[in-house]
């Protein structure tokens, strides 16, 4: 089923993108100089009514800046103004100055819903970055498919869905599990593991991707697996259970508060993850977590993720130190807040490749725009709305950064429904 | 479910099982021995306990940071200072909020369960805007970290003996407090009849006031404490009020020796069957008993008998 709707869409895609080439051939023999808005009149970059004017256009910022998730959502927010703020440095897109309307989502996931319509409704915004959980994130999609609003998502999730009206800038399962297992299969020696997760979808969903993988493609050994009520603050019982089991790997997918409860009754417990055995590999905690965690509490420990704040790359050194002076000098940069930096740039490379603000424009210009001076080194947009992205693994220090210890060569290709590991 | 294992491994299993279950038993009394002074003995709903908590975890963060910047060589005994500071946080804020709010409550009890969730709702929001939405990180003295190790199985966490001593020695405290001093015998006076008491000359208002900040000065202790082994974050007293609550009414809610008894029990069945089951499943199974106890005994595991 899905795959006639997809090929259809990239037919449709692909002639509606030639179209909206053709429109703009005049327009670039033009160009050379700065894009100026007059080369683009308002009456044809938007076709559809949204809030664009001839020298301003107003996105929509949608994260919870109250309740339990604000925790989390905080760095997304601050990426992505930094984003606006950079591109309206440089000109803004099609000569236009970005506006935003920001919108507290308050951790609460009907709230998401309404405040998403408001946007899309009254504010008429040209697109949204915003959500985190994906609780939020499906209770905002019917609103985007039925309003034709476009979402720039930014967290790591457990893939499973694909939405034309969504731009998922985090990694999906496979991107952030399998690249890290065989790392730690291969460097590590890795035989058995231990899965431990918070009772809930992503968790639960990356630990069943984790343990075929560890089982069909590694040949190694499963030897627990456990799951956790959100919020959980008292691990002694399992951490128990992995001292008697002895497993090469803890593979760790704990959130939240949790998290915090489980690295320091770990460190108690006299597990030293300074030493060879047993390896923790966590896909959970980022430089942002670290701060509550404690560094001296997580040395040592191996995350798999896409991107680590003492990345070695010009861009990333250019991206940090523009956070750092937005932002304050003590500020960390994790994961998820670098993908939602990357939301913005994108809508701005694919209104300038589409050459309109119109949703089915950009939706049709997405796949295939390439992002050279992303933070995290290149990435390109793929067919299924996913990123292609590098899988890496740092190794935590007490200082609360990570180390690279490991990078896939090429970029890996994002595959929201994995086969064979469902 | 045993063969898995030799016979000296099930023998350490169940030292290391029995010491976590003793871990969880002291946090349990040690969250719930404040609201069971506010709820059990003035039967004030406080849904705010658990932002009590909180102020003490952040007076502790203070502190550490305070001692490090200044007084770096006072660093190791920081905490006591943090713990004594954070009852008297506490304390100073549930005698406000008992002036400003709940002692217009008092013939209204379930309206106090609106407006203390409504009051935790706004602590939140206020530690939200001071120090910032995320988690922050209570630096702790060396000797609190690692821990003790038996033999090549069983370690003791020293954060746990921690824990396990502090509890043993409040409750010492709030036994003496309730049942040894003149506070004490005033508050349980009130609490058996109020107009009585009054009549005979005791200050009601003024006792009211004084055990209301006696148990949020011990909650604003508990979380001082539980930054050794949890998150400290605007929500984070969220993670505990509903144990709390669960171990209060369990309890019996007017008793505080419920109290203990029902901390007790359900450490121990939940580390037990923890480590048997899923983390998720043995709450299950805890909640399920706590509920079916509670059906057949309504009153709690230990009621006084008054007359009403």
């Amino acid at each position: 089923m899905t795959e006639k709707t997809r090929s259809e869409n990239a037919f449709s895609l692909r002639r509606r993108e030639l179209l909206a080439g053709m429109a703009s051939i005049p327009m670039m023999s033009m160009l050379g100089g700065p894009v100026r808005a007059q080369d683009y009149p308002t009456a044809e970059v938007n076709t559809t009514g949204l809030a664009v004017t001839d020298d301003t256009v107003t996105v929509g910022i949608l994260h919870s800046v109250t309740g339990t998730m604000a925790i989390s959502e905080t760095g997304s927010v601050q990426a992505e103004k930094l984003a606006i703020k950079q591109i309206n440095e440089m000109g803004g897109v099609l000569g236009r100055k970005i506006e935003f309307i920001q919108e507290d989502g308050a951790s609460d996931w009907p709230t998401f819903a309404e405040k998403a319509k408001k946007l899309l409704v009254n504010d008429k915004v040209a697109s949204v970055m915003g959500c985190w959980t994906s609780a939020s994130r499906k209770a905002v999609l019917p609103v985007f498919e039925q309003y034709n609003g476009m979402l720039f998502y930014p967290t790591f999730y457990e893939g499973l869905e694909e939405s034309p009206n969504v731009i998922y800038t985090g990694q999906e399962a496979t991107q952030q599990i399998i690249a890290g297992l065989d790392w730690v299969a291969k460097e590590k020696g890795a035989k058995s593991f231990y899965l431990l997760g918070s009772d809930y979808i992503w968790p639960r969903t990356s630990n069943k991707i984790a343990r075929k993988h560890i089982e069909e493609h590694l040949g190694a050994k499963v030897v627990g697996e456990e799951y956790y009520p959100l919020g959980h603050t008292q691990f002694n019982s399992v951490i128990n259970k992995i001292k008697l089991k002895k497993p090469d790997v803890i593979y760790a997918i704990v959130v939240g508060g949790s998290n915090v409860a489980f690295y320091k009754q770990l460190k108690a417990a006299g597990i030293d993850m300074t030493k060879e055995k047993p390896v923790l590999l966590t896909i959970s905690v980022t430089e942002d977590e670290i701060l509550g965690i404690g560094g001296e509490n997580i040395v040592g420990a191996y995350a798999c993720m896409k991107y680590f704040q003492s990345l070695d790359n010009p861009n990333n050194e250019a991206f940090v130190a523009a956070f750092k002076e937005m932002w304050g000098d003590d500020i960390v940069i994790g994961d998820v807040t670098q993908a939602a930096y990357l939301g913005p740039w994108l809508w701005k490379l694919a209104v300038e490749k589409a050459g309109s603000f119109d949703i089915d424009k950009i939706k049709a210009a997405l796949p295939g725009i390439e992002f050279d001076k992303a933070p995290e080194g290149y990435v390109k947009v793929h067919e299924n709305h996913h990123l292609w992205s590098k899988t890496r693994v740092g190794r935590a220090r007490d200082d609360g950064q990570y180390d690279l210890v490991y990078e896939t060569a090429d970029l890996v290709e994002p595959d929201p429904f994995p086969e064979g590991y469902q | 479910m045993f063969a898995d294992y030799s016979w000296s491994e099930l023998g350490s299993i169940f030292a290391m099982q029995g010491f976590a279950g003793l871990i969880l038993f002291s946090v349990f009394v040690l969250m719930a021995l404040g609201l069971a002074i506010i709820f059990g003995q003035m039967g004030v709903i406080n849904m705010a306990h658990g932002e009590f908590m909180i102020l003490g975890a952040y007076v502790t963060y203070l502190c550490s940071n305070f001692f490090s910047t200044y007084l770096p060589a006072l660093f190791g005994i920081y905490f006591f200072v943090a713990m004594i500071l954070a009852f008297f946080a506490s304390g100073a804020l549930g005698a406000l909020v008992e002036w400003g709010l709940i002692r217009h409550l008092y013939k209204r009890p379930l309206d106090t369960l609106l407006a203390t969730w409504g009051l935790s709702l706004i602590l939140q929001q206020a530690y939200r805007s001071i120090f910032g939405a995320r988690e922050v990180g209570v630096s702790l003295p060396s000797w609190l970290l690692g821990s003790w190790p038996l033999t090549d199985l069983i370690e003791i966490p020293i954060n746990g003996l921690f824990v396990m001593s502090l509890t043993f020695l409040i409750a010492v405290g709030v036994y003496f407090l309730m049942f040894r001093s003149r506070l004490g015998m005033q508050t349980r006076a009130v609490v058996q009849n109020r107009v009585m008491a009054g009549a005979v000359g005791i200050n009601t208002e003024r006792v009211d006031r004084m055990t209301f900040a006696i148990g949020c000065g011990i909650a604003g202790v508990a979380g001082s404490a539980f930054t050794m082994i949890g998150s400290t974050g605007p929500t984070a007293g969220q993670l505990y009020i509903v144990d709390t609550f669960l171990i209060v009414v369990f309890g019996g809610a007017a008793s505080l020796l419920g109290t203990i008894a029902s901390a007790f029990t359900i450490s121990q069945a939940q580390s037990t069957m923890e480590f048997f089951l899923s983390g998720s499943m043995a709450k299950v199974l805890t909640l399920l008993t706590v509920v079916g106890i509670l059906m057949l005994r309504p009153e709690g595991l230990f009621s006084l008998k008054i007359r009403r």
